[in-house]
């Protein structure tokens, strides 16, 4: 039986980290070549561990679901990348930004994971830049920053609107260099469906070939799980189409706890639904609020152009309630401003569930160009939506799922509660807490893989030095593999009616409507029995054309949405059991009387980790008590 | 609206492929390219068919993934965007819309509309990066990079590797993908050191996995997505053309520890 010890090193907040390097174990370089690593990702976090790790003399064999490790999900981040370099002399420092990302996760995260994130910040600029990663910089060469939610320094470092991309081709290339040199052996169009458990430790992976449709057995000393968030459970989202739990999920049915499953970010700014044929959200990066303004008009239902309302009748509403922080205050906060004016019916556009971004004050503080040379690439992509000239006429916006700060839950080390499988990156559940700050997660991805893991792993690994080659023809690898063919064989025989989207909007609705931005406990339950009820729906009239011996994309959706709809239903129960409001996590009936979210510290200041029991049998839940040594809690004020 | 979608077929790399005809009604103007498919897919898939294979991911045109030959056009009718950006207001009622893979030899198709683009990354393998290992790097602004070099780099490095400017060249030229990644890093500082031996092998992979030659076309960077210029053609032809001059012996970067 596993239990929970989060491992936390003693000493003083500011040593635990640099002692805990100097004391752990080491594999020596000549015994690293025998041993091999799976990472199963090549997002920020697993291409990131990748390289290091072949840089290290490991053998890693990589995996992604796309045809190239470039194109993962981090791609697409937009607005940038923290780190408390203090080069703007605005007084920000490693303690700031601990202090900032406890507070703006409303204080349910570990002191000590996020202390050593804002410590090892610093170097992953450093590293990008060696790299070659074009950061933006000023005219005497210099990197610039920006501002982003939740904080009043500028310690956002970005390259315009297109962070992700940069810093995942930075990755990218430091995993094609050893893929040259053949230290990593890269598996495209890969997709894990299971993890295999050898006598109690992760030994290797099932995986499906996605152009042949094989199923393949790889055997590792250790697993590592960088498989990105999961909000897609809520079928639109601005994650990228193929984003997905499957892999975390798997791992959780073998014994890895799921940590906080119902922290969801709703980011405030993207562009609404137009209508039922939408596949994805498009998000409009938080750095837009730099310099655009949050409005709605005053009077309720007012269907004049946006321009032809007079200044005098607008509420700037967050400007408003929250005079320090403006528009700048962090994403859970914006969003539920934004419902809570639309709900009261100030809301604009043709479904008056949007709110507009305004952009005339800066374009006449700075002119046109040098807006554009900032958000150039928004303003393009929301034109080709939107077909509106956000230049001339204000965005409209609307809150959005966009990323999962719950996941699979991680000791110090980034281990599960599985010996020798890990999770890095927005796959796992540590530095967040209820709520992640804006430019948090690349630098929590690239953290956990440049900085963390390269040094963790080495310990676990020093008892594997005379192990050698951990072999698939086993039983262990055989009941994985049976299984796994198993549930694909029932997909292609089925002979349902409905195509697996119809499902997954469903799921998504439910998701939405009852485990969303707001949430309450009749809500929640009957969330649950709908749920249940999809779930059968689902397996008995799902149908899957094709065959599993060949490129099939439906059969991937297929697995994929059967692992969200279970997801779905833990997502509910986890949100059922916290009775308070946290960050993203907003429960009706806990609210102070302006409509803030209201904590319940003494019940509640634990992580919860779910541990799977079985298919029929309800989860069990494990709590890791949060301990507050260096940070007084109090309530989350950006008035 | 209501179109008459003329789609590529072709169930795997060996098989023959070959035009088929799909009827779509009720699209509206506000969707985008891959959902008006999407429509079609659930429509195929509820009838027993087999849904239209193509590759997406992103949706919102950084990730590369989308491809397609639209009415002969890579990434469709409009400049700048990729296909997944594509809008249906694009198109008048009543359309006829060929749908075609990315053709050339060295992306080969896995089936329908999906290709094999690992050419690229092959590419890459060979010389695509700054060879620095993780730890160690200096403070990042101990070196410092001009504006303008830094601005030019970020345009080059904007390639998100999709293939559209192969697919659009008469010669399968893969010189406008190559050149951005080339000129990025030889812009740069960081990159300056190593970018004899990177152009040379980069170039010559290049030729190994059957890429045509650049005859100056200009077709590729009109097709681009991001707009890659045509002068990082000219950079590359000038920074492989003083390496092979210095005559330096093509070193492998790739090799050894
Ligand atoms: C539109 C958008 C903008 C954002 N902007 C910012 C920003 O400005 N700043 C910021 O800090 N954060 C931002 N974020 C959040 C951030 O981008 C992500 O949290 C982060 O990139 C996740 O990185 P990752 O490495 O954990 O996972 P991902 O990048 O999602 O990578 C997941 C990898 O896992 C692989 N994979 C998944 N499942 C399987 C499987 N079963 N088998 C094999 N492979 C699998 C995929 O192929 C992929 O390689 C943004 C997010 C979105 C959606
Ligand atoms: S150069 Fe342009 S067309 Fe070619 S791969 Fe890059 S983005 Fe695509
Ligand atoms: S799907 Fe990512 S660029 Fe089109």
């Amino acid at each position: 039986m596993s239990t929970l010890n989060s491992k936390i090193p003693a000493g003083p907040l500011e040593k635990k980290w640099s002692d805990h390097k100097d004391h752990i174990r080491l594999v020596n370089p000549a015994n690293k070549r025998h041993i091999d690593i799976i990472v199963v990702g090549t997002g920020l976090a697993g291409g990131a561990a990748a390289a290091s790790l072949a840089e290290m003399g490991y053998s890693v064999k990589a995996f992604c679901f796309q045809d190239s490790p470039r194109r993962a999900h981090s791609i697409a981040a937009q607005g940038g990348i923290n780190a408390a370099k203090n080069y703007q002399n605005d007084g920000d420092s490693t303690f700031r930004l601990f202090y900032d990302t406890i507070k703006g996760g409303d204080y349910r995260a570990r002191e000590a994971n996020v202390y050593r994130l804002a410590e090892v910040s610093a170097n992953i600029i450093d590293q990008c830049v060696a790299q070659g990663v074009p950061f933006a910089r000023d005219y005497g060469g210099l990197l610039d920053n920006r501002s982003f939610g939740g904080v009043q320094v500028q310690r956002t470092f970005y390259a315009r609107g297109q962070t992700g991309q940069q810093l995942l081709l930075g990755a990218y290339s430091a995993m094609s260099r050893q893929i040259g040199k053949g230290t990593i052996k890269m598996y495209n169009r890969h997709e894990m469906l299971d993890v295999v458990v050898v006598n109690g430790k992760a030994r290797g992976i099932i995986a499906r070939n996605l152009i042949t449709g094989e199923i393949e057995r790889h055997s590792a000393h250790a697993v590592i799980i960088a498989t990105g968030g999961y909000g897609n459970v809520f079928f639109l989202s601005t994650n990228a189409m193929g984003s997905n739990v499957t892999a975390a999920w798997k791992i959780h049915k073998k014994g890895a706890f799921f940590g906080n499953p119902c922290y969801t970010q709703i980011h405030p700014t993207c562009i609404p639904v137009s209508g039922d044929h939408q596949s994805k959200l498009t998000l409009m990066s938080e750095s837009l609020r730099n310099d655009g303004r949050i409005w709605v008009p005053k009077k309720k239902d007012d269907n004049r152009k946006p321009t032809d309302i007079p200044e005098e009748e607008r509420d700037y509403y967050l400007e408003r309630r929250y005079p320090a922080f403006g528009n700048l205050v962090p994403r859970d906060v914006a969003s539920r401003a934004a419902k809570e004016r639309c709900d009261a019916g100030y809301g604009v556009g043709k479904s008056k569930l949007a709110v507009y971004l305004d952009f005339s004050d800066a374009i006449k503080r700075l002119g046109k160009d040098a807006v554009a040379a900032k958000y150039g690439n928004l303003f393009q992509m929301y034109a080709k939506i939107t077909d509106e000239d956000p230049y001339a006429t204000p965005m409209r916006i609307y809150p959005a799922v966009h990323y999962t700060m719950g996941g699979i839950w991680v000791d110090y080390d980034l281990m599960t509660t599985v010996p020798g499988l890990f999770a890095l990156g927005e796959a796992n559940f540590s530095d967040h807490g209820a709520n992640r700050l804006g430019a948090s997660a690349l630098m929590q991805g690239l953290a956990d893989g440049y900085f963390v893991i390269p040094y963790t792993i080495g310990d676990y690994l020093a008892d594997d030095i005379r192990t050698g080659k951990i072999p698939t023809n086993t039983p262990e690898f055989d009941e994985a593999e049976k299984q796994v063919k198993e549930r694909l064989n029932h997909f292609i025989n089925n002979k349902g009616t409905k195509p697996v989207d119809h499902f997954h909007k469903k799921l998504g609705k439910i998701m939405w409507d009852k485990c969303g931005m707001a949430r309450n406990e009749k809500g929640l339950k009957e969330a649950i029995a709908e749920i249940q009820e999809l779930k059968k729906e689902f397996w008995k009239d799902v149908r899957v054309p094709g065959s599993l011996n060949e490129f099939n994309q439906e059969l991937e959706k297929a697995g994929r949405v059967a692992d969200f709809i279970e997801l779905g239903e833990l997502m509910c129960k986890d949100a059922l059991n916290r009775n308070e409001s946290c960050g993203g996590h907003f429960r009706e009936e806990y609210q102070t009387e302006e409509g803030e979210a209201m904590r319940d510290d003494e019940n509640y200041a634990y992580v919860a980790a779910w541990e799977y029991k079985g298919e029929n049998a309800e989860p069990v839940l494990h709590k890791e008590e949060l301990k507050f040594e260096n940070i007084k809690i109090a309530q989350r004020s950006y008035k | 609206m209501n179109l008459l979608l003329k789609i590529w077929r072709q169930k795997g790399p060996n098989s023959p492929g070959k035009m088929v005809d799909y009827p779509v009604t009720d699209i509206s103007e506000d969707m985008s390219f891959l959902e008006m498919l999407d429509v079609l897919n659930d429509q195929l898939v509820v009838k027993g068919e087999e849904p239209v294979s193509f590759d997406h991911d992103c949706r919102e045109g950084i990730c590369g993934m989308c491809s397609l030959y639209i009415n002969g056009q890579a990434h469709g009718p409009e400049r700048l965007v990729t296909t997944c950006q594509l809008h249906m207001r694009s198109f008048k009622d009543g359309e006829t819309i060929y749908i075609e893979p990315w053709r050339a030899k060295a992306f080969p198709v896995v089936k329908d509309l999906v290709v094999d683009r690992g050419a690229f990354d092959r590419i890459m393998n060979v010389g695509g990066f700054v060879s620095v290992n993780t730890g160690g790097a200096q403070d990042a602004n101990c070196l410092p990079v001009s504006k303008v070099d830094a601005d030019k780099a970020f345009d080059a490095a904007t390639c998100i590797g999709c293939g559209a400017c192969v697919a659009t060249c008469k010669n399968s030229s893969a010189m406008l993908f190559v050149s951005a990644k080339v000129s990025q890093l030889a812009l740069l500082p960081q990159g300056k050191i190593e970018a004899q031996e990177r152009v040379l092998n980069m170039v010559e992979q290049m030729d190994v996995e059957g890429f045509g030659n650049c005859t100056n076309t200009g077709a590729c960077e009109v097709e681009c997505p991001k707009g890659i210029s045509l002068e990082n053609i000219a950079r590359m032809n000038r920074e492989y053309l003083s390496a092979a001059l210095t005559g330096e012996e093509k070193k492998e970067i790739t090799g050894g520890f």
